[in-house]
Protein backbone atom coordinates (compact mmCIF):
# COMPACT_ATOMS: atom_id res chain seq x y z
CA UNK A 1 0.00 0.00 0.00
CA UNK A 2 1.58 3.36 -0.97
CA UNK A 3 1.61 6.37 1.37
CA UNK A 4 -1.35 8.23 -0.16
CA UNK A 5 -3.62 5.16 -0.25
CA UNK A 6 -2.67 4.35 3.33
CA UNK A 7 -3.34 7.86 4.64
CA UNK A 8 -6.67 7.92 2.76
CA UNK A 9 -7.53 4.62 4.41
CA UNK A 10 -6.59 5.83 7.89
CA UNK A 11 -8.53 9.02 7.24
CA UNK A 12 -11.60 7.11 6.08
CA UNK A 13 -11.59 4.33 8.67
CA UNK A 14 -10.32 6.19 11.75
CA UNK A 15 -10.10 9.98 11.57
CA UNK A 16 -13.37 10.69 9.79
CA UNK A 17 -15.46 8.06 11.53
CA UNK A 18 -16.82 8.32 15.08
CA UNK A 19 -14.66 5.91 17.11
CA UNK A 20 -16.34 2.58 17.84
CA UNK A 21 -14.19 0.87 20.39
CA UNK A 22 -13.42 -2.68 21.43
CA UNK A 23 -11.89 -2.37 24.92
CA UNK A 24 -9.61 -5.04 26.40
CA UNK A 25 -8.20 -4.54 29.90
CA UNK A 26 -9.08 -1.64 32.21
CA UNK A 27 -12.85 -1.59 32.48
CA UNK A 28 -12.80 2.05 33.62
CA UNK A 29 -11.81 3.06 30.08
CA UNK A 30 -14.93 1.38 28.69
CA UNK A 31 -17.16 2.94 31.35
CA UNK A 32 -15.85 6.44 30.63
CA UNK A 33 -16.35 6.01 26.88
CA UNK A 34 -19.84 4.66 27.45
CA UNK A 35 -20.68 7.62 29.69
CA UNK A 36 -19.62 9.96 26.87
CA UNK A 37 -21.98 8.20 24.51
CA UNK A 38 -19.20 6.47 22.56
CA UNK A 39 -20.01 3.02 21.20
CA UNK A 40 -17.83 0.56 23.12
CA UNK A 41 -17.81 -3.17 23.67
CA UNK A 42 -15.87 -4.27 26.73
CA UNK A 43 -14.27 -7.68 26.33
CA UNK A 44 -14.45 -9.86 29.44
CA UNK A 45 -10.79 -10.65 28.90
CA UNK A 46 -8.81 -13.36 30.64
CA UNK A 47 -5.24 -14.35 29.79
CA UNK A 48 -5.44 -16.71 26.79
CA UNK A 49 -3.54 -19.96 26.31
CA UNK A 50 -3.79 -20.85 29.98
CA UNK A 51 -1.85 -17.73 30.91
CA UNK A 52 1.22 -18.68 28.84
CA UNK A 53 2.37 -15.50 27.02
CA UNK A 54 4.60 -17.35 24.52
CA UNK A 55 1.78 -19.69 23.54
CA UNK A 56 -0.69 -16.78 23.36
CA UNK A 57 1.71 -15.00 21.01
CA UNK A 58 2.07 -18.06 18.81
CA UNK A 59 -1.69 -18.59 18.67
CA UNK A 60 -2.24 -14.95 17.64
CA UNK A 61 0.22 -15.44 14.77
CA UNK A 62 -1.66 -18.54 13.68
CA UNK A 63 -4.90 -16.56 13.67
CA UNK A 64 -6.49 -18.36 16.61
CA UNK B 1 8.42 -8.53 57.86
CA UNK B 2 7.72 -10.15 61.16
CA UNK B 3 4.16 -11.32 60.53
CA UNK B 4 2.73 -14.51 59.16
CA UNK B 5 2.29 -14.80 55.41
CA UNK B 6 -0.32 -16.83 53.60
CA UNK B 7 -1.03 -17.12 49.87
CA UNK B 8 -4.04 -18.28 47.92
CA UNK B 9 -4.09 -18.80 44.17
CA UNK B 10 -7.21 -18.50 42.00
CA UNK B 11 -6.54 -20.33 38.74
CA UNK B 12 -7.48 -18.49 35.55
CA UNK B 13 -9.01 -15.53 37.41
CA UNK B 14 -8.32 -12.11 35.88
CA UNK B 15 -9.00 -8.66 37.30
CA UNK B 16 -7.57 -5.44 35.86
CA UNK B 17 -4.81 -3.61 37.71
CA UNK B 18 -7.05 -0.81 39.00
CA UNK B 19 -9.56 -3.27 40.46
CA UNK B 20 -6.69 -5.20 42.07
CA UNK B 21 -5.20 -1.99 43.51
CA UNK B 22 -8.53 -1.10 45.14
CA UNK B 23 -8.94 -4.58 46.60
CA UNK B 24 -5.31 -4.74 47.80
CA UNK B 25 -5.63 -1.41 49.54
CA UNK B 26 -8.91 -2.29 51.21
CA UNK B 27 -7.47 -5.53 52.54
CA UNK B 28 -4.15 -3.99 53.66
CA UNK B 29 -6.06 -1.45 55.76
CA UNK B 30 -7.82 -4.08 57.90
CA UNK B 31 -6.91 -4.55 61.55
CA UNK B 32 -4.06 -6.95 62.17
CA UNK B 33 -2.88 -6.86 58.54
CA UNK B 34 0.70 -5.69 57.98
CA UNK B 35 0.72 -5.92 54.16
CA UNK B 36 -1.45 -7.37 51.43
CA UNK B 37 -1.37 -7.61 47.65
CA UNK B 38 -3.55 -9.14 44.97
CA UNK B 39 -1.67 -9.56 41.70
CA UNK B 40 -1.74 -11.61 38.54
CA UNK B 41 0.92 -14.32 38.85
CA UNK B 42 3.31 -13.09 36.15
CA UNK B 43 7.04 -13.54 36.84
CA UNK B 44 7.47 -9.77 37.34
CA UNK B 45 4.57 -9.59 39.81
CA UNK B 46 5.80 -12.62 41.74
CA UNK B 47 9.20 -10.91 42.12
CA UNK B 48 7.48 -7.81 43.52
CA UNK B 49 5.47 -9.90 45.99
CA UNK B 50 8.60 -11.82 46.97
CA UNK B 51 10.52 -8.57 47.57
CA UNK B 52 7.64 -7.39 49.75
CA UNK B 53 7.75 -10.62 51.78
CA UNK B 54 4.32 -11.63 50.51
CA UNK B 55 5.09 -14.80 48.54
CA UNK B 56 5.09 -18.40 49.73
CA UNK B 57 5.64 -21.61 47.76
CA UNK B 58 1.90 -21.64 46.99
CA UNK B 59 2.07 -18.27 45.27
CA UNK B 60 5.37 -19.10 43.60
CA UNK B 61 3.62 -21.92 41.73
CA UNK B 62 1.05 -19.54 40.16
CA UNK B 63 1.04 -18.88 36.39
CA UNK B 64 0.52 -15.61 34.52
CA UNK B 65 -3.21 -16.26 34.18
CA UNK B 66 -3.73 -16.90 37.89
CA UNK B 67 -4.55 -14.43 40.62
CA UNK B 68 -2.31 -14.53 43.70
CA UNK B 69 -3.51 -13.21 47.04
CA UNK B 70 -0.75 -12.52 49.55
CA UNK B 71 -1.50 -11.44 53.12
CA UNK B 72 0.91 -10.82 56.00
CA UNK B 73 -0.87 -10.46 59.33
CA UNK B 74 0.03 -10.47 63.01
CA UNK B 75 -1.27 -14.02 63.48
CA UNK B 76 -2.09 -17.04 61.36
CA UNK B 77 -5.71 -16.92 62.52
CA UNK B 78 -6.07 -13.26 61.50
CA UNK B 79 -4.40 -13.90 58.13
CA UNK B 80 -6.88 -16.72 57.43
CA UNK B 81 -9.86 -14.57 58.45
CA UNK B 82 -8.79 -11.73 56.15
CA UNK B 83 -8.11 -14.19 53.33
CA UNK B 84 -11.72 -15.41 53.59
CA UNK B 85 -12.91 -11.81 53.47
CA UNK B 86 -10.76 -11.21 50.38
CA UNK B 87 -12.15 -14.29 48.65
CA UNK B 88 -15.70 -13.12 49.43
CA UNK B 89 -14.87 -9.75 47.82
CA UNK B 90 -13.62 -11.54 44.70
CA UNK B 91 -16.77 -13.61 44.47
CA UNK B 92 -19.08 -10.61 44.62
CA UNK B 93 -20.76 -9.96 41.27
CA UNK B 94 -18.68 -7.45 39.29
CA UNK B 95 -20.13 -3.93 39.13
CA UNK B 96 -20.71 -3.50 35.45
CA UNK B 97 -23.24 -0.73 35.89
CA UNK B 98 -23.13 1.82 33.12
CA UNK B 99 -21.46 -0.44 30.59
CA UNK B 100 -23.01 -0.23 27.18
CA UNK B 101 -23.81 -3.91 26.92
CA UNK B 102 -25.41 -6.64 28.98
CA UNK B 103 -23.71 -9.69 27.53
CA UNK B 104 -19.93 -9.44 27.45
CA UNK B 105 -17.86 -11.14 24.79
CA UNK B 106 -14.67 -12.87 25.87
CA UNK B 107 -12.59 -12.25 22.74
CA UNK B 108 -12.07 -9.55 20.11
CA UNK B 109 -13.59 -11.90 17.53
CA UNK B 110 -16.77 -12.23 19.60
CA UNK B 111 -16.83 -8.47 20.24
CA UNK B 112 -16.73 -7.87 16.47
CA UNK B 113 -19.66 -10.22 15.93
CA UNK B 114 -21.60 -8.03 18.35
CA UNK B 115 -20.34 -4.73 16.92
CA UNK B 116 -19.02 -5.41 13.40
CA UNK B 117 -18.52 -1.73 12.59
CA UNK B 118 -15.97 -1.21 15.40
CA UNK B 119 -12.83 0.50 14.15
CA UNK B 120 -10.46 0.72 17.15
CA UNK B 121 -9.14 -1.67 19.79
CA UNK B 122 -8.11 -0.02 23.08
CA UNK B 123 -5.74 -2.48 24.74
CA UNK B 124 -4.64 -2.21 28.37
CA UNK B 125 -4.12 -5.90 29.24
CA UNK B 126 -0.84 -6.95 30.94
CA UNK B 127 2.15 -6.31 28.69
CA UNK B 128 2.96 -10.02 28.35
CA UNK B 129 -0.27 -10.51 26.38
CA UNK B 130 -0.71 -7.09 24.75
CA UNK B 131 1.14 -7.76 21.49
CA UNK B 132 -0.90 -10.92 20.85
CA UNK B 133 -4.17 -9.03 21.38
CA UNK B 134 -2.96 -6.15 19.17
CA UNK B 135 -2.07 -8.59 16.37
CA UNK B 136 -5.50 -10.23 16.55
CA UNK B 137 -7.19 -6.80 16.42
CA UNK B 138 -5.10 -5.64 13.44
CA UNK B 139 -5.86 -8.79 11.49
CA UNK B 140 -9.56 -8.26 12.10
CA UNK B 141 -9.32 -4.80 10.55
CA UNK B 142 -9.08 -2.62 13.67
CA UNK B 143 -6.77 0.27 14.36
CA UNK B 144 -5.05 -0.23 17.72
CA UNK B 145 -4.27 1.95 20.72
CA UNK B 146 -1.95 0.07 23.10
CA UNK B 147 -2.02 1.59 26.58
CA UNK B 148 -0.13 -1.48 27.84
CA UNK B 149 3.57 -1.15 28.50
CA UNK B 150 6.24 -3.81 29.05
CA UNK B 151 5.96 -4.89 25.40
CA UNK B 152 9.29 -5.83 23.82
CA UNK B 153 10.84 -3.55 21.22
CA UNK B 154 10.97 -6.46 18.77
CA UNK B 155 7.23 -7.04 19.20
CA UNK B 156 6.55 -3.33 18.69
CA UNK B 157 8.55 -3.28 15.45
CA UNK B 158 6.82 -6.42 14.13
CA UNK B 159 3.35 -5.07 14.98
CA UNK B 160 4.01 -1.72 13.37
CA UNK B 161 5.39 -3.33 10.22
CA UNK B 162 2.28 -5.49 9.96
CA UNK B 163 0.03 -2.50 10.63
CA UNK B 164 1.76 -0.52 7.89
CA UNK B 165 1.12 -3.31 5.40
CA UNK B 166 -2.53 -3.44 6.47
CA UNK B 167 -2.99 0.34 6.39
CA UNK B 168 -3.82 0.40 10.08
CA UNK B 169 -2.42 2.61 12.86
CA UNK B 170 -0.78 1.17 16.00
CA UNK B 171 -0.69 3.90 18.65
CA UNK B 172 1.71 2.63 21.33
CA UNK B 173 2.68 0.47 23.13
CA UNK B 174 2.79 2.66 26.22
CA UNK B 175 0.47 5.15 24.55
CA UNK B 176 -1.40 6.96 27.30
CA UNK B 177 -3.27 9.57 25.32
CA UNK B 178 -5.21 10.05 22.11
CA UNK B 179 -8.16 12.14 21.00
CA UNK B 180 -9.73 10.84 17.82
CA UNK B 181 -12.55 12.78 16.24
CA UNK B 182 -13.23 14.59 19.53
CA UNK B 183 -13.27 11.41 21.61
CA UNK B 184 -10.72 11.28 24.46
CA UNK B 185 -9.17 7.81 24.75
CA UNK B 186 -7.45 6.58 27.95
CA UNK B 187 -5.72 9.58 29.68
CA UNK B 188 -7.06 12.55 27.74
CA UNK B 189 -8.98 15.75 28.23
CA UNK B 190 -12.22 17.27 27.05
CA UNK B 191 -11.03 19.87 24.55
CA UNK B 192 -12.96 21.66 21.81
CA UNK B 193 -12.76 20.57 18.17
CA UNK B 194 -10.58 22.74 16.00
CA UNK B 195 -7.96 22.70 13.29
CA UNK B 196 -4.77 21.78 15.18
CA UNK B 197 -3.58 18.19 14.87
CA UNK B 198 -1.20 16.78 17.48
CA UNK B 199 1.18 13.86 17.19
CA UNK B 200 3.02 12.87 20.34
CA UNK B 201 5.33 10.21 21.70
CA UNK B 202 4.38 11.49 25.14
CA UNK B 203 1.05 11.23 26.92
CA UNK B 204 1.31 14.15 29.30
CA UNK B 205 2.96 16.25 26.59
CA UNK B 206 -0.14 15.73 24.44
CA UNK B 207 -2.38 16.47 27.42
CA UNK B 208 -0.62 19.71 28.41
CA UNK B 209 -0.49 21.05 24.83
CA UNK B 210 -4.09 20.09 24.06
CA UNK B 211 -5.35 21.72 27.29
CA UNK B 212 -3.30 24.88 26.70
CA UNK B 213 -4.61 25.14 23.14
CA UNK B 214 -8.12 24.91 24.62
CA UNK B 215 -7.17 27.52 27.27
CA UNK B 216 -6.03 29.84 24.47
CA UNK B 217 -9.30 29.52 22.58
CA UNK B 218 -8.24 26.92 20.02
CA UNK B 219 -9.23 23.35 19.40
CA UNK B 220 -8.04 20.04 18.05
CA UNK B 221 -8.80 17.99 14.97
CA UNK B 222 -7.11 14.88 16.39
CA UNK B 223 -4.35 13.99 18.85
CA UNK B 224 -2.50 10.85 17.87
CA UNK B 225 -0.24 9.12 20.40
CA UNK B 226 2.54 6.98 18.98
CA UNK B 227 4.18 5.46 22.08
CA UNK B 228 7.39 6.48 23.79
CA UNK B 229 9.73 4.41 21.58
CA UNK B 230 8.33 5.17 18.13
CA UNK B 231 11.11 7.66 17.33
CA UNK B 232 13.90 5.27 18.29
CA UNK B 233 16.05 4.08 15.42
CA UNK B 234 14.77 0.50 15.71
CA UNK B 235 11.13 1.54 15.23
CA UNK B 236 12.04 4.27 12.76
CA UNK B 237 9.07 6.53 13.55
CA UNK B 238 6.69 4.19 11.70
CA UNK B 239 3.54 5.35 13.48
CA UNK B 240 4.63 8.99 13.54
CA UNK B 241 5.18 8.97 9.77
CA UNK B 242 1.81 7.27 9.18
CA UNK B 243 0.13 9.80 11.49
CA UNK B 244 1.85 12.63 9.62
CA UNK B 245 0.56 11.28 6.30
CA UNK B 246 -2.94 10.94 7.72
CA UNK B 247 -3.09 14.43 9.27
CA UNK B 248 -1.47 15.93 6.18
CA UNK B 249 -4.29 14.44 4.10
CA UNK B 250 -6.98 15.37 6.66
CA UNK B 251 -8.95 18.41 5.47
CA UNK B 252 -9.91 19.28 9.07
CA UNK B 253 -6.27 19.71 10.12
CA UNK B 254 -4.61 23.01 9.23
CA UNK B 255 -1.57 22.99 11.53
CA UNK B 256 0.34 20.05 13.03
CA UNK B 257 2.28 19.92 16.31
CA UNK B 258 4.84 17.18 16.90
CA UNK B 259 5.83 16.47 20.53
CA UNK B 260 8.54 14.05 21.63
CA UNK B 261 11.78 13.55 23.41
CA UNK B 262 14.68 14.08 20.96
CA UNK B 263 14.37 11.41 18.22
CA UNK B 264 17.22 9.26 16.95
CA UNK B 265 19.21 11.28 14.40
CA UNK B 266 18.20 9.15 11.41
CA UNK B 267 14.53 9.25 12.41
CA UNK B 268 14.63 13.02 12.93
CA UNK B 269 16.05 13.43 9.41
CA UNK B 270 13.25 11.31 7.88
CA UNK B 271 10.59 13.18 9.83
CA UNK B 272 11.90 16.59 8.88
CA UNK B 273 12.13 15.55 5.21
CA UNK B 274 8.49 14.39 5.34
CA UNK B 275 7.44 17.61 7.08
CA UNK B 276 9.22 19.65 4.39
CA UNK B 277 7.14 17.91 1.71
CA UNK B 278 3.86 18.97 3.38
CA UNK B 279 1.86 22.02 2.42
CA UNK B 280 0.82 22.52 6.06
CA UNK B 281 2.60 24.41 8.85
CA UNK B 282 4.25 22.60 11.75
CA UNK B 283 5.40 23.23 15.32
CA UNK B 284 8.17 20.90 16.47
CA UNK B 285 8.67 20.37 20.22
CA UNK B 286 11.46 17.85 20.74
CA UNK B 287 11.93 18.45 24.49
CA UNK B 288 15.63 18.89 25.29
CA UNK B 289 16.79 18.77 21.65
CA UNK B 290 19.08 21.31 20.05
CA UNK B 291 20.54 22.06 16.63
CA UNK B 292 17.57 21.09 14.48
CA UNK B 293 17.74 22.09 10.84
CA UNK B 294 14.11 22.72 9.99
CA UNK B 295 12.24 23.03 6.71
CA UNK B 296 10.67 26.41 5.98
CA UNK B 297 7.16 25.31 7.02
CA UNK B 298 8.24 24.28 10.55
CA UNK B 299 9.17 26.14 13.71
CA UNK B 300 10.94 24.63 16.70
CA UNK B 301 10.01 25.42 20.32
CA UNK B 302 11.59 24.40 23.62
CA UNK B 303 8.55 23.93 25.85
CA UNK B 304 5.01 22.56 25.74
CA UNK B 305 3.68 26.02 26.58
CA UNK B 306 5.57 27.52 23.63
CA UNK B 307 4.23 24.72 21.40
CA UNK B 308 0.65 25.62 22.32
CA UNK B 309 1.30 29.33 21.83
CA UNK B 310 2.85 28.69 18.41
CA UNK B 311 -0.04 26.44 17.38
CA UNK B 312 -2.43 29.22 18.42
CA UNK B 313 -0.65 31.60 16.03
CA UNK B 314 1.31 33.42 18.70
CA UNK B 315 -1.40 33.85 21.35
CA UNK B 316 0.30 34.39 24.73
CA UNK B 317 -0.83 32.05 27.50
CA UNK B 318 -0.85 32.87 31.20
CA UNK B 319 -1.22 36.62 30.61
CA UNK B 320 -1.18 38.44 33.94
CA UNK B 321 0.90 35.76 35.62
CA UNK B 322 3.95 37.45 37.13
CA UNK B 323 6.27 34.91 38.77
CA UNK B 324 8.37 37.54 40.51
CA UNK B 325 5.36 39.28 42.04
CA UNK B 326 3.85 35.96 43.04
CA UNK B 327 7.13 34.73 44.52
CA UNK B 328 7.35 37.87 46.61
CA UNK B 329 4.21 36.78 48.47
CA UNK B 330 5.84 33.50 49.52
CA UNK B 331 8.13 33.05 52.53
CA UNK B 332 11.78 33.67 51.68
CA UNK B 333 13.01 30.70 49.67
CA UNK B 334 16.13 28.72 50.45
CA UNK B 335 17.41 25.29 49.61
CA UNK B 336 16.65 23.28 46.51
CA UNK B 337 13.61 22.57 44.37
CA UNK B 338 12.16 19.08 44.52
CA UNK B 339 9.82 18.41 41.65
CA UNK B 340 7.50 15.43 42.14
CA UNK B 341 5.84 14.84 38.78
CA UNK B 342 3.24 12.33 37.69
CA UNK B 343 3.79 13.35 34.05
CA UNK B 344 7.11 12.40 32.44
CA UNK B 345 7.08 15.16 29.85
CA UNK B 346 5.99 17.73 32.42
CA UNK B 347 9.12 16.71 34.37
CA UNK B 348 11.19 17.10 31.18
CA UNK B 349 9.68 20.53 30.45
CA UNK B 350 10.57 21.71 33.97
CA UNK B 351 14.16 20.56 33.35
CA UNK B 352 14.26 22.67 30.17
CA UNK B 353 13.10 25.74 32.14
CA UNK B 354 15.70 25.15 34.88
CA UNK B 355 18.51 24.68 32.37
CA UNK B 356 17.49 27.83 30.51
CA UNK B 357 17.82 29.72 33.82
CA UNK B 358 21.35 28.35 34.23
CA UNK B 359 20.39 25.91 36.98
CA UNK B 360 21.99 22.51 37.44
CA UNK B 361 19.26 19.91 37.71
CA UNK B 362 19.20 16.17 38.40
CA UNK B 363 16.44 13.74 37.42
CA UNK B 364 15.66 10.04 37.22
CA UNK B 365 14.58 10.88 33.65
CA UNK B 366 17.25 13.43 32.70
CA UNK B 367 16.98 15.40 29.46
CA UNK B 368 20.24 16.06 27.58
CA UNK B 369 22.47 18.17 29.85
CA UNK B 370 20.76 17.16 33.11
CA UNK B 371 22.38 14.82 35.65
CA UNK B 372 21.19 11.44 36.86
CA UNK B 373 19.45 11.56 40.21
CA UNK B 374 21.64 11.61 43.30
CA UNK B 375 19.45 10.73 46.30
CA UNK B 376 21.92 12.30 48.72
CA UNK B 377 22.50 15.39 46.59
CA UNK B 378 21.65 18.90 47.71
CA UNK B 379 20.74 20.33 44.29
CA UNK B 380 17.46 20.58 42.39
CA UNK B 381 15.83 17.21 41.82
CA UNK B 382 12.99 16.77 39.36
CA UNK B 383 11.49 13.30 39.62
CA UNK B 384 9.20 11.48 37.18
CA UNK B 385 7.05 9.31 39.45
CA UNK B 386 5.51 7.62 36.41
CA UNK B 387 8.86 5.99 35.58
CA UNK B 388 9.11 2.21 35.68
CA UNK B 389 10.90 2.10 39.05
CA UNK B 390 7.84 3.67 40.73
CA UNK B 391 5.08 1.88 38.84
CA UNK B 392 6.25 -1.73 38.78
CA UNK B 393 3.28 -3.78 39.92
CA UNK B 394 1.07 -0.78 40.62
CA UNK B 395 -1.00 1.68 38.62
CA UNK B 396 0.39 4.94 37.24
CA UNK B 397 0.42 7.85 39.75
CA UNK B 398 -2.15 9.68 37.62
CA UNK B 399 -4.55 6.84 38.55
CA UNK B 400 -3.16 6.16 42.03
CA UNK B 401 -1.92 9.43 43.55
CA UNK B 402 -0.68 7.68 46.71
CA UNK B 403 2.51 6.86 44.74
CA UNK B 404 3.58 10.48 45.39
CA UNK B 405 2.68 10.62 49.09
CA UNK B 406 5.89 9.25 50.62
CA UNK B 407 8.15 11.48 48.54
CA UNK B 408 5.93 14.49 49.28
CA UNK B 409 5.99 13.89 53.04
CA UNK B 410 9.79 13.49 52.89
CA UNK B 411 10.14 16.74 50.92
CA UNK B 412 7.86 18.63 53.33
CA UNK B 413 10.04 17.52 56.25
CA UNK B 414 13.40 18.15 54.60
CA UNK B 415 15.50 21.15 55.56
CA UNK B 416 17.28 20.84 52.18
CA UNK B 417 14.09 21.59 50.23
CA UNK B 418 13.03 25.19 49.63
CA UNK B 419 10.35 24.60 47.01
CA UNK B 420 8.20 21.61 46.12
CA UNK B 421 6.98 21.57 42.54
CA UNK B 422 3.97 19.42 41.65
CA UNK B 423 1.85 18.61 38.61
CA UNK B 424 -1.81 17.70 38.87
CA UNK B 425 -3.09 15.99 35.74
CA UNK B 426 -6.84 15.55 35.39
CA UNK B 427 -9.14 14.37 32.63
CA UNK B 428 -10.54 11.04 31.55
CA UNK B 429 -8.64 8.03 32.87
CA UNK B 430 -7.10 10.00 35.74
CA UNK B 431 -7.92 9.84 39.45
CA UNK B 432 -11.33 11.31 40.31
CA UNK B 433 -9.90 14.01 42.59
CA UNK B 434 -6.09 14.29 42.66
CA UNK B 435 -6.09 17.74 44.32
CA UNK B 436 -8.50 16.44 46.94
CA UNK B 437 -6.01 13.65 47.63
CA UNK B 438 -3.03 16.04 47.88
CA UNK B 439 -4.67 18.65 50.11
CA UNK B 440 -4.94 16.61 53.36
CA UNK B 441 -1.40 15.24 52.89
CA UNK B 442 -0.11 18.81 52.61
CA UNK B 443 -2.20 20.03 55.54
CA UNK B 444 -1.08 17.19 57.80
CA UNK B 445 2.65 17.46 57.10
CA UNK B 446 3.31 21.09 56.31
CA UNK B 447 5.45 23.19 58.68
CA UNK B 448 5.23 26.97 59.01
CA UNK B 449 8.89 27.31 58.03
CA UNK B 450 8.72 24.45 55.52
CA UNK B 451 9.03 24.49 51.75
CA UNK B 452 6.87 26.60 49.45
CA UNK B 453 4.54 24.35 47.42
CA UNK B 454 3.84 25.21 43.77
CA UNK B 455 1.64 23.34 41.30
CA UNK B 456 -0.07 23.56 37.96
CA UNK B 457 -3.19 21.74 36.82
CA UNK B 458 -3.20 20.09 33.39
CA UNK B 459 -6.83 19.87 32.40
CA UNK B 460 -9.89 21.79 31.28
CA UNK B 461 -13.10 22.82 32.98
CA UNK B 462 -14.95 20.38 30.74
CA UNK B 463 -13.03 17.49 32.31
CA UNK B 464 -14.86 15.41 34.95
CA UNK B 465 -12.70 16.84 37.77
CA UNK B 466 -12.84 20.46 36.51
CA UNK B 467 -9.55 22.35 36.26
CA UNK B 468 -10.76 25.43 38.19
CA UNK B 469 -12.18 23.29 41.00
CA UNK B 470 -8.92 21.36 41.30
CA UNK B 471 -6.88 24.59 41.40
CA UNK B 472 -9.18 26.00 44.10
CA UNK B 473 -8.63 22.91 46.29
CA UNK B 474 -4.88 23.32 45.94
CA UNK B 475 -4.99 27.01 46.75
CA UNK B 476 -7.12 26.32 49.82
CA UNK B 477 -4.35 23.96 50.96
CA UNK B 478 -1.79 26.77 50.64
CA UNK B 479 -0.42 25.80 47.22
CA UNK B 480 0.59 28.51 44.75
CA UNK B 481 -1.03 27.51 41.45
CA UNK B 482 0.54 28.64 38.16
CA UNK B 483 -1.32 28.75 34.84
CA UNK B 484 0.93 26.19 33.11
CA UNK B 485 3.55 23.61 34.03
CA UNK B 486 6.24 25.83 32.49
CA UNK B 487 5.02 28.78 34.57
CA UNK B 488 5.09 26.64 37.72
CA UNK B 489 8.75 25.81 37.06
CA UNK B 490 9.51 29.50 36.47
CA UNK B 491 7.71 30.40 39.71
CA UNK B 492 9.77 27.81 41.61
CA UNK B 493 12.92 29.44 40.34
CA UNK B 494 11.57 32.90 41.18
CA UNK B 495 10.96 31.81 44.78
CA UNK B 496 14.67 31.02 45.01
CA UNK B 497 15.62 34.27 43.30
CA UNK B 498 16.84 32.39 40.24
CA UNK B 499 14.89 34.21 37.55
CA UNK B 500 17.03 36.59 35.51
CA UNK B 501 16.50 40.19 36.59
CA UNK B 502 15.37 39.31 40.11
CA UNK B 503 17.38 40.26 43.19
CA UNK B 504 16.90 37.52 45.80
CA UNK B 505 18.07 39.77 48.61
CA UNK B 506 15.36 42.35 48.00
CA UNK B 507 12.12 40.55 48.63
CA UNK B 508 9.43 40.74 51.23
CA UNK B 509 9.23 37.93 53.73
Amino acid sequence: MDGSTMSDDIGKTLLNTPPKVVNLGLESFALELSQQGVAVVHVDWTPPAGGDPALADLLSKLGA
Amino acid sequence: MSGLVINEVRRGFYLDSVALMRLSRGIAERDGVEEAALMMGTPANKRIMDDAGLLTATGQAAEGGDLVIGIRADSHARAKEVLQEALSELDKPAGHGGAAVQWRPRTTRAALKQAPDSNLALISVPGDFAAAEARKALRRGLHVMMFSDNVSLAAEVALKQEAKTLGRLVMGPDCGTAIINGVPLAFANAVPRGSVGLIGASGTGLQEVSCLIAQGGGGLSHAIGVGGRDLKEEVGGMTTLMALDALDADPGTKHIVLISKPPAAGVAARLLERIGASGKSFTICFIGASDLTLPANARSVDTLKAAAEDALGGVALGVGFDPVMMAARAPAGRGAVWGLFTGGTLCAEAQVIFQAAGQVVASNAPIPGASPLDPGGSGHQLIDLGADEFTRGRPHPMIDPTVRDDALVEALASSRVGVILLDVVVGFGAHADPAGHLAPVLTAHRRADGPVVIASVTGTDADPQGRTAQAAKLEAAGVMVAPTNADAATLALACLGCVPGRDPTNRSA
